[in-house]
């Protein structure tokens, strides 16, 4: 029972503030994007345009709900629903902090630490895919199928060189839980020990989720939006909320990976994990700023022809220095 | 270990309880006034010539064959990553096999040109 | 259904890549493009017909809105094209002062195609630097005449005004920080491994194929065709400025960007050279039948009134006869057929409008490419609807 609290509190409050940072990021994106585009980013809405995300959601909600009389309607209405609902459960297995004592009571600050850890952060992620996917198909819009097809496509392609690039962590870990990983980092970060890793960790999570300069199934200027192109009201919404919570994710994961999770000498764990986690983010949103997208064909060469060997390569790499 | 299950349990219910509360609360909240050319799909502003949801290249379907056959070889190494160290240089050599098999595999797959895009 | 084999889409009007009201019917086998079919006029004005109806002078407004990111160029090229027949001299000063705005037209105008084209290709950021600095552009053409996009400055016969005391300082200004500016582009994009490969080899448009087809402008020059009309056929002094004429080898799309930006920075050059040699004197033509006569004069001069009040009602008239005169726009060469009855009306008006002409050839150039190529190579040839659908 003592249990059972415990859970709930700690999923209710760490799913607000997930849900808060996810609102958020859409402000930060726009705010840093702003400024590398020589202008403001919102500034209207409250101070420093804080309230705007607010008033985004709230905008959302009151929006005319369209579905288009060829769509796929029960698909159609559940597809944006998949895609939020995974994204929001990445959250689980990732430790944020160190353990904490409130009230006598040994707190660890994460939800869960699953023994499958890496395995459950892929499972939710492909199941985000099918979101996407099943959107843009149900959608009987012909872009939407397009960027449909993109996305299966790349999102599996690079799905196979995510899940091996994250194998040279595991074999010095011994370990596929979160929480395990981040304390083998006490003394030193796996970055150090795996840093073409960390780079194809990055390339392909960054694939994984649509962004930038792999943003395929979207292209706007291609595909006027891709796949959520007759998305309308808080359906659009909550793929847009998707797309930010696998952004913040993915970023956590990697600190937790390689950077040492929440580990850090003099601030507070959580904090540790925020900064590295958003330093990695403002990279992210830095660099859609600055590159160009690549062409679709050139994505999926550059997943299975360049990418798949050098994690494989990397793997029996670090294997064979590790046997040594 | 379940027990370990339980907040999974309780997250999952609450971030679908979330996204169904958007969807509802978005269709009770909204208005409805559909129109024939609002409901149309969305054609750059013409009339959709076809129907959507037509034939699409082998292509796509290659890949996802190719993506289930090697991602289960990826599986495979998930175990393998975690008792590396006490499977030792046994584990080593077996794996490489393992692997080198996997790559005969990639460069059939490779030669045959099933990796190109045109 | 019988054809199912590819999925026809409708790429435009409504679209965010086709640069205006362009539609363009796809056939596409997955990614791949197999037809392209143009399907141009939602633009339509009928801009010839309305011609014929408006005296020379009354049809200055209409060709600003042709191509209407570069009104100074297709201004100076009307009026230059009534002034071939009715035979008249322009002052040396209105020359160089034309020269002066169509070169920053011309460089406004291929500021917007780069902003454009990075931001097609998903670098949207470079879209707000060029925007930044044809800001400072337009802001000296509003300054000249008032106007921010169509200007609608030049008269036959010269210019509508002199231009204000600071122009040549504002010019120079802009002039002496721009090339630093081109250069900041290019760290952007020129070297970027991702845009060469969206650029390089996409779109290739062969010297045959651009000759045979009436490409003109940067599209033909990119394609290694030196063919440039400032210097072919000099107009308003061209002949006294030193400038270069870039051209590409391959013809893809990453030649026509090289061509552009260096257009730019020649433009700047031609810039540089005019304000510093700027002669002084009239701005128009003292042809009592054509310009209007100085307004103090009107206030004064019952003479002078009623010359004012002649030319503006009622025009001037043309003597019989017809004319085509070409000048290089930004988009490529913009001619002028005019037909005169010998009233004070065009018999008839003809326009050669360049993005015409260069859209012609999209459909060959996109033949097997991807759909992402597709606005790659819309992008490059620059084309802006308006002049399309005249």
């Amino acid at each position: 029972m003592a249990l059972l609290i415990e859970s709930v509190v700690k999923v209710i409050v760490v799913f607000g503030i997930f849900m808060g940072c996810v609102a958020y990021m859409t402000l930060l994106e726009r705010k840093v994007l702003g400024r590398v585009q020589v202008r403001f980013g919102p500034n209207r809405v409250g101070p420093f345009g804080l309230w705007q995300p607010i008033a985004d959601g709230i905008k959302a909600f009151f929006k005319e709900d369209l579905i288009p009389a060829n769509a796929d309607k029960p698909i159609f209405i559940l597809a944006p629903m998949i895609t939020v609902a995974s994204a929001l459960c990445l959250i689980a297995v990732i430790p944020f902090g160190d353990k904490i004592t409130l009230f006598g009571h040994t707190i660890y600050l994460r939800i869960t630490d699953l023994d499958v850890g890496i395995l459950y952060l892929f499972a939710f992620a492909s199941i985000g895919e099918y979101g996407v996917v099943l959107g843009g198909w149900a959608s009987g819009n012909k872009y939407g199928v397009i960027g449909a097809m993109r996305a299966a496509a790349q999102m599996i392609s690079y799905e196979l060189a995510l899940s091996l690039s994250v194998i040279g962590v595991i074999m010095i870990s011994g370990s596929l839980s979160l929480s395990v990983i981040v304390e083998k980092q006490a003394h030193m970060w796996n970055v150090v020990y795996q840093p073409f890793a960390f780079i194809f960790y990055m390339v392909c999570a960054l694939a994984e989720i649509n962004r930038t300069p792999f943003d395929m199934p979207e292209a706007e200027a291609e595909l006027a939006c891709g796949y959520n192109i007759e998305y309308s009201s808080m359906k659009f919404a909550l793929f847009f909320m998707g797309e930010y919570a696998h952004l913040v994710v993915v970023c956590a994961v990697a600190t937790t990976l390689f950077l040492g999770g929440w580990q850090g000498p003099f601030l507070p764990g959580v904090l540790w994990f925020l900064i590295k986690t958003f330093v990695l983010v403002f990279f992210c949103i830095w660099e859609r700023g600055t590159f160009p997208r690549l062409r679709y064909d050139q994505i999926m060469h550059f997943g299975w022809k360049i990418l798949l060997p050098l994690t494989l390569a990397n793997v029996v790499v670090t294997a064979i220095v590790m046997a040594l | 270990m379940l027990k370990a299950y339980l907040p999974v349990l309780i997250l999952v219910l609450v971030a679908a309880g979330f996204a169904a509360f958007a969807v509802v609360a978005s269709y009770l909240l909204g208005q409805h006034k559909p129109t024939r050319v609002k409901m149309a799909p969305y054609e750059c502003g013409i009339a959709s010539p076809g129907y959507g949801r037509t034939r699409i290249p082998l292509r796509y379907y290659t890949v996802a064959m190719l993506f289930l056959l090697f991602d289960l070889e990826v599986v495979f190494l998930y175990p393998w990553a975690v008792t590396f160290k006490k499977l030792g240089l046994f584990g080593l050599v077996e794996m490489m096999v393992f692997i080198g098999i996997l790559l005969v595999g990639y460069i059939y797959v490779w030669k045959k040109g099933a990796l190109e895009w045109d | 259904m019988a054809e199912t084999r590819y999925m026809t889409v409708n790429m435009g009007p409504q679209h965010p890549a086709t640069h205006g009201v362009l539609r363009l019917l796809l056939e596409l086998d997955g990614e791949y493009i197999v037809k392209t079919t143009p399907i141009i006029g939602h633009l339509h004005r009928g801009v010839e017909k309305l011609a014929e109806e408006r005296t020379y002078h009354q049809f200055i407004p209409f060709t600003d809105r042709l191509d209407y990111t570069a009104g100074m160029n297709n201004n100076m090229a009307y009026v230059m094209a009534v002034e071939k027949l009715l035979g008249i001299e322009v002052p040396k000063r209105a020359q160089y002062i034309r020269v002066v705005l169509a070169e920053l037209q011309r460089i406004a105008a291929h500021l917007i195609w780069l902003g454009t084209h990075a931001l097609d290709i998903g670098a949207m950021t470079v879209l707000f630097y060029t925007f930044r600095e044809r800001e400072t552009v337009i802001n000296i053409l509003e300054h000249v005449s008032g106007a921010r996009l169509t200007p609608s400055y030049m008269r036959i016969g010269g210019l509508a005004a002199d231009v204000p005391e600071n122009f040549e300082t504002l010019v120079m200004d802009f002039v002496e920080k721009f090339p630093e500016y081109i250069d900041g582009y290019e760290t952007l994009l020129t070297e970027n491994p991702i845009w060469l490969q969206r650029t390089k080899g996409v779109g290739i448009l062969s010297k045959e194929d651009a000759l045979s087809f009436g490409v003109t402008g940067p599209v033909l020059r990119g394609s290694g065709v030196k063919w440039d009309i400032r210097r072919k056929f000099p107009y308003s002094s061209y002949e006294d400025f030193d400038f270069e004429i870039p051209v590409g080898t391959v013809g893809d799309v990453y030649d026509r960007y090289k061509v552009r930006l260096e257009e730019m920075r020649q433009s700047n050059r031609i810039i540089k050279q005019a304000i510093t040699n700027m002669p002084s004197g009239d701005v128009i033509a003292d042809d009592p039948k054509i310009s209007l006569p100085p307004k103090e004069n009107v206030y004064k001069d019952i003479d002078a009134l009623i010359r004012h009040f002649k030319i503006a009602s009622s025009g001037f008239e043309v003597p019989e006869g017809e004319v085509f005169f070409s000048a290089e726009n930004p988009k490529g060469e913009l001619g002028f057929y005019v037909v005169s009855d010998g009233s004070n009306m065009p018999f008839r008006i003809k326009i050669r409008n360049p993005s015409y002409f260069n859209l012609a050839a999209l459909p060959k150039m996109i033949e097997g490419c991807l759909i992402a190529d597709v606005v790659t190579v819309i992008g490059s040839i620059d084309i802006v609807l308006g002049e399309i659908d005249k």
